[in-house]
């Protein structure tokens, strides 16, 4: 166990590097100049000389090779450098964002689970009956709706036939909950709906398998007292692959807000990695790809951890 | 989806059509004769069978079949020219004229979406056909040549895959530029497909390693037959079910993508009649005049995810339950 | 005098503004919630250009005269009491406020007017200023005392008493200057009506009352909330309530749903806009080097109809040259319509355009028209050129690109672009300003089009120097007819400006310039 702890372990660092090189060199070949917008993207009368000194300041002028080497530099002892575009340090504002954005992200996969385990369940015990059928329409349906698209329906039928916007501001759960979740319970029901029916369909999918196994059938045969029982015992078998999608989805999902933080113009990440992109603030956009890839690199990783644990046969490949 | 990528499956190789359809059909009787079952499975088509035994999957390979029919006749079957400006009709509500309004250059709504079907089915299918199908080939290479080429396409395959997709998309996009050949962004196909290979590459990794794991592979090498020969009779006809069934799966994540895609700006850009473009921007500052604008596009969308979707999964119910994507 | 005159009456006798006469007496305190739909970078007001930076700043800050937006464009005095010109145009003297205080405390006198535009005008290393060129023309600034202070040019320029009164011109404390030139890039402080409290970034901007303001009894409010939200959000929250106002500008479709949702709670208010849309032609590429293909495009655009049709849909509205239709030195419409592409006989038009493509062998041209990946307008008034170009038998793709892939595409010294969509806007309406879209390109860091035309140049520096109005505007005008003739840059349709408030909202009055009038000394709130 120790072994194969040690050679994932291992495995992991040139995944990384890669990640890192990768990212530096897209934004690179990105194009755009993220001095060029500061200063020219409002039609500003700015002479040449001072755009190229802000290219200096900002180091943009060194060889590639060298930018990349301080930058990795920098990461290694925890500096993240600065911002192109605020001048402030990196870390500083993804720390005031990422609050919100992990609390969305956390109430989405809350919901998504209340929802799967019970529909997952009934739609696999049911199998090809109407309630299958209905749970799996619906599910599907879920995996289908962009959830932009039902995030803004969501804030137009509130102001249409409420007429209530929710809060402007993020405030902090513990400062006051009731604002706080007023403002985040949107965009959770927007994003969750689309986690709950892959969570749905996963719990119906491995269910079904489990159930097709021999112990079961065993028990099925010695009546239906054993059957609750061992109806228990295989919806707990069924957990495993169903907390792993959902552990998954959930790093699927910090990076997968973008588009929905737009929607309900919520200050998180990835309105922060949008606006970085349409800047060209270089130092921004690598760190936010980078720390969004370790957070699926790790979390991979715990997981194949937890299933090399519980299934002895994958570390002996 | 089966996140480890280090599980060889036992999969058994995609007999499930022919035993169902063993299973499926009656015993075989002779009048005033003793009851023989000779159970000669009666050839029904696969496809009739599959009709009968998957009545969602049916509904949904209707769905895709009909936006097909209107993506490859939408010359003829649109009202109207989607381009076509009109600075006097603007944002007219669904009428006779008209069928879903017009949006706020006065164009026709259902035109743009018939012709929109083009560009949602074009980049779905090429976009999921690529990504599939360089994924696929990936795969089997990995498990078939082992070793340290299968640890370097694994880390390749990890790296990928540990970016978010609307970053890579974005990021492809973001590169590359545009790219249109033939009224087709290639480039745009190219950033939907990626995300896929890494996906697709693994599933097809998993059932190409229980095939090479059997002796018979290492009888063929012994006996001096290629690579290529090998893999093309042995390895790929095991891989082919859960290659089908991943690129039926993704064409329905690729027009989510390049929906998304349109909305954020990188996609498909005005006048070109797409329906996340249809969605962006205008559709929301004209809600209150003109909800026919925001509404159809989305339901569009929706449906057409919704039958790939509903298709794939009676596929895969169909061919293997088994395997977890 | 009439360089006085020729500042201070630069009159929009058509500026039909709706500006209500807020006859009430204003009530103090409540905080004004606005949204602002951009965020700038940093603090500093001589390095931004954006309305991103004004909106939430302005009000942190004095400057040394400002615009009287009840009777725009009537100049007044922020910092300076009064000033006198002498009657050559070289020397401005400045009379300043006593008894004026920083946020600090520190006492405010002429070396701090000095410091400022010292700066402006000569930024030390490693400082940004975006108006070295506007002060060019300044020989050197006296201190004799305190509250006096002396700007000596070294030529005549009409436009700079109009100058001073750039909102982006906020008077910084020189000591704090001395000690670090850098220091308004990431502090506050100023000398205007409200102290700086705090700035979360990506979400609001909060500033309070400043007990020590020189106008006594203003700032009416108690603080204001500046909320940065964008687009759809931004309206919905308008429609709600929660914000009062957004400052810079909203689309007819925005308008409506606004007062659809508020009924009458919301008040609207209309103005033209000090911002156009131009196309501009990469003259080093073939075939847009030959002007007679340049001047077929130009002719092609229906620019009347145009207008018409697209001001329903878009924030475009009025059909003007290169100044804003309705302001004193613009070409009026009788004129107007006699100029190349302005012409109401659009028939007659299109088969000049056809003659003259034929005549450059350009018939079939095909090309790309590169525009902002903004919807408004730049969307709407792209699909409409698009389709005036289809209208003489020409092919062209539009590609609306990111801000930074579009300055990318338009950078100078390489320009990949066929044809862009760009825009050019200002503070205010001065040929000056206007005019540096059109000039050559190693005058104007403005100019995207790569042309180099001596004739403009010269035009320009005659009207520059130009005192008397009449003369001024004569030289304008052939400025004008020889551009489109020549066609290297084109003005299509100015834009419209359409500000909803919430009728809470008291105070705040409009103006052609989306930068003036956002200091919210005179704001209150009627609840």
């Amino acid at each position: 166990m120790l072994r194969y702890i040690v050679q994932r372990l291992l495995l992991m660092i040139p995944t990384l590097l890669g990640v890192a090189i990768l990212v530096f060199l897209m934004l690179r070949l990105m194009g755009g100049d993220p001095v060029e917008v500061m200063l020219r993207g409002e039609g500003a009368n700015v002479p040449q000389e001072i755009i190229e000194a802000e290219r200096v300041r900002l180091g943009l002028d060194k060889p590639i090779v060298v930018q990349f080497g301080r930058w990795l530099g920098g990461m290694l002892t925890g500096d993240f450098g600065v911002s192109m575009w605020t001048g402030n340090p990196v870390s500083h504002e993804i720390a005031s964002r990422l609050q919100l954005s992990i609390q969305v992200a956390v109430m989405a996969t809350i919901l998504a689970v209340l929802l799967a385990i019970p529909l997952g369940t009934l739609s696999a015990l049911y199998k090809d009956t109407w309630i299958d059928h209905l749970i799996r329409v619906v599910s599907i349906a879920g995996l289908g709706i962009p959830s932009f698209w039902l995030g803004m329906i969501i804030i137009l039928l509130l102001l249409s036939y409420f007429h209530w916007h929710p809060p402007l501001t993020f405030t902090p759960l513990l400062e006051n909950p009731r604002e706080n979740l007023l403002q985040l319970i949107w965009p959770a029901l927007a994003v969750g709906y689309r986690y709950s029916s892959v969570a749905t369909r996963m719990m119906r999918s491995t269910l079904l398998e489990v159930l097709q196994e021999d112990y079961i059938r065993t028990a099925r045969a010695k009546g239906v007292y054993e059957r609750l029982v061992v109806t228990r015992h295989a919806l707990s078998n069924a957990m495993l692959p169903v907390v792993t999608v959902v552990g998954l989805e959930f790093a699927f999902l910090i990076g997968g807000l973008v588009v929905t933080e737009q929607v309900f113009n919520l200050n998180g990440i990835g309105k922060l990695f949008v606006q970085a992109v349409a800047r060209s603030d270089f130092t921004m956009v690598q760190s936010l790809v980078l720390l969004v890839a370790v957070f699926f690199i790790v979390v991979n990783f715990v997981i194949d951890m937890l299933y090399a644990w519980l299934d002895p046969r994958i570390r002996y490949r | 989806m089966n996140p480890s990528q280090s599980n060889p499956q036992d999969e058994p190789l995609p007999l499930g059509a022919l035993a169902q359809a063993a299973h499926a059909a009656p015993a075989m009787t002779l009048p005033g004769a003793i009851q023989v079952d000779y159970r000669i499975p009666k050839r029904r088509h696969p496809l009739v069978a599959f009709m009968r035994q998957q009545p969602l999957g049916t509904a949904g390979l209707l769905i895709i079949l009909l936006m097909v029919l209107a993506a490859i006749f939408a010359p003829w079957v649109a009202p109207y020219d989607p381009l076509d400006v009109d600075y006097a009709g603007l944002l007219a509500p669904p009428s006779p004229e008209h069928l879903l309004g017009t949006d706020n250059f006065g164009r026709d709504v259902l035109s743009r979406i018939i012709f929109g079907s083009q560009t949602a089915l074009a980049v779905g299918f090429l976009s999921s056909l690529i990504g599939s199908t360089i994924g696929a080939v990936i795969g089997v290479a990995s498990a078939y040549f082992g070793g340290i080429t299968d640890l370097i396409i694994q880390r390749l395959m990890d790296i990928i895959l540990a970016f978010p997709i609307i970053v890579l998309a974005l990021a492809v996009v973001a590169v590359l530029g545009k790219n249109v050949i033939f009224g087709i962004d290639w480039n745009l196909i190219m950033a939907i497909g990626l995300p896929m290979i890494p996906k697709v590459a693994r599933v097809v990794r998993s059932s190409a390693l229980s095939i090479r794991e059997m002796p018979y592979i290492d009888a063929a090498r012994t006996a001096g037959f290629s690579h290529v020969r090998i893999i093309f009779r042995h390895i790929v006809p095991n891989v082919v079910a859960p290659y089908l069934i991943m690129l039926t799966a993704f064409v329905g994540q690729a027009i989510l993508l390049e929906a998304s895609l349109s909305f954020l700006g990188l996609g498909v850009t005005e006048p070109t009649a797409a329906w996340g473009l249809m969605l962006s921007g205008s559709a929301i500052d004209f809600y209150e005049q003109a909800p026919w604008m925001i509404v159809f596009p989305g339901v569009a969308i929706s449906l057409a995810v919704f039958a790939f979707n509903l298709f794939g999964d009676s596929l895969r119910d169909w061919l293997d339950p088994r395997i977890k994507i | 005098m009439k360089l006085r005159h020729a500042a201070l009456a630069v009159a929009v006798a058509s500026l039909a503004s709706a500006s209500p006469a807020w006859a009430e007496t204003p009530k103090s305190g409540g905080t004004l919630t606005f949204a602002v739909s951009a965020e700038p970078p940093n603090f500093d007001c001589h390095a931004q250009s954006s309305f991103a930076f004004i909106h939430p700043v302005r009000p942190h800050y004095s400057t040394l005269l400002k615009f009287d937006t009840a009777n725009y464009p009537k100049i007044v005095g922020d910092l300076a009491e009064s000033w006198t010109v002498s009657p050559d145009g070289l020397v401005f003297t400045f009379k300043l406020r006593q008894n004026v205080k920083f946020h600090d405390g520190s006492a405010f006198s002429s070396a701090d007017i000095k410091a400022t535009y010292d700066r402006l005008r000569n930024p030390p290393q490693g400082v940004r200023s975006l108006r070295v060129e506007s002060y060019a023309d300044i020989e050197s600034i006296d201190t004799p005392d305190a509250q006096t202070v002396v700007f000596k040019l070294s030529k005549p320029n009409a436009s700079m008493l109009a100058n001073f009164a750039s909102p982006w011109d906020c008077v910084y404390s020189a000591a704090k200057l001395k000690e670090d030139p850098k220091f308004p890039e990431r502090h506050i402080l100023g000398t205007g009506p409200f102290t700086f409290v705090e700035h979360q970034a990506g979400s609001h901007w909060l500033g309070k009352k400043f007990d020590g303001y020189f106008e006594k009894g203003k700032p009416y409010l108690d603080g204001y909330r500046a909320v940065f939200m964008g687009g759809a959000p931004m309206v919905n929250a308008l429609a709600a309530g929660q914000v009062l106002a957004e400052f810079r500008g909203h689309s007819p479709a925005d308008r409506d749903r606004l007062v659809k949702a508020l009924g009458d709670k919301a008040v609207v208010l209309e103005s033209p806009w000090v911002c156009s849309l131009v196309v501009s032609f990469n003259t080093s590429k073939k075939p847009f080097d030959d002007a007679r293909v340049r001047r077929a495009l130009s002719l092609a655009v229906d620019r009347w109809t145009g207008a018409q049709a697209l001001q329903k849909i878009a924030l475009v509205r009025h059909v003007g040259g290169v100044l804003r239709p309705g302001y004193e030195l613009a070409t009026p419409e009788e004129e107007l319509v006699k100029l190349p592409g302005f012409s109401r006989d659009i028939k007659a038009a299109r088969e000049e355009a056809r003659k003259l493509l034929k005549e450059a062998g350009a018939e079939n041209l095909t090309f790309k028209l590169t525009n902002r990946n903004v919807a408004m307008p730049y969307t709407p008034v792209g699909v409409f050129l698009i389709d005036q170009w289809r209208q003489i038998g020409l092919n062209v793709q539009h590609e609306q690109l990111e801000t930074r892939l579009y300055l990318a595409a338009q950078q100078r010294g390489n320009p990949t672009y066929d044809a862009a969509l760009d825009f050019n806007c200002d503070f205010m309406d001065e040929p000056n300003l206007q005019l540096m879209k059109y000039i050559s390109a190693d005058r104007s860091a403005l100019n995207y089009s790569g042309h180099t035309d001596r004739k403009l140049d010269e035009l320009y520096d005659k009207q520059s120097g130009e005192l008397d109005k009449a003369k001024r505007a004569a030289l304008v005008r052939e400025f004008e007819r020889h551009l489109l003739e020549e066609a290297y840059v084109i003005p299509t349709i100015w834009w419209h400006r359409i500000v909803v408030l919430h009728k809470q909202l008291k105070g705040w009055n409009i103006t052609p310039s989306h930068y003036v009038g956002q200091d919210l000394t005179d704001v209150w709130l009627d609840e």
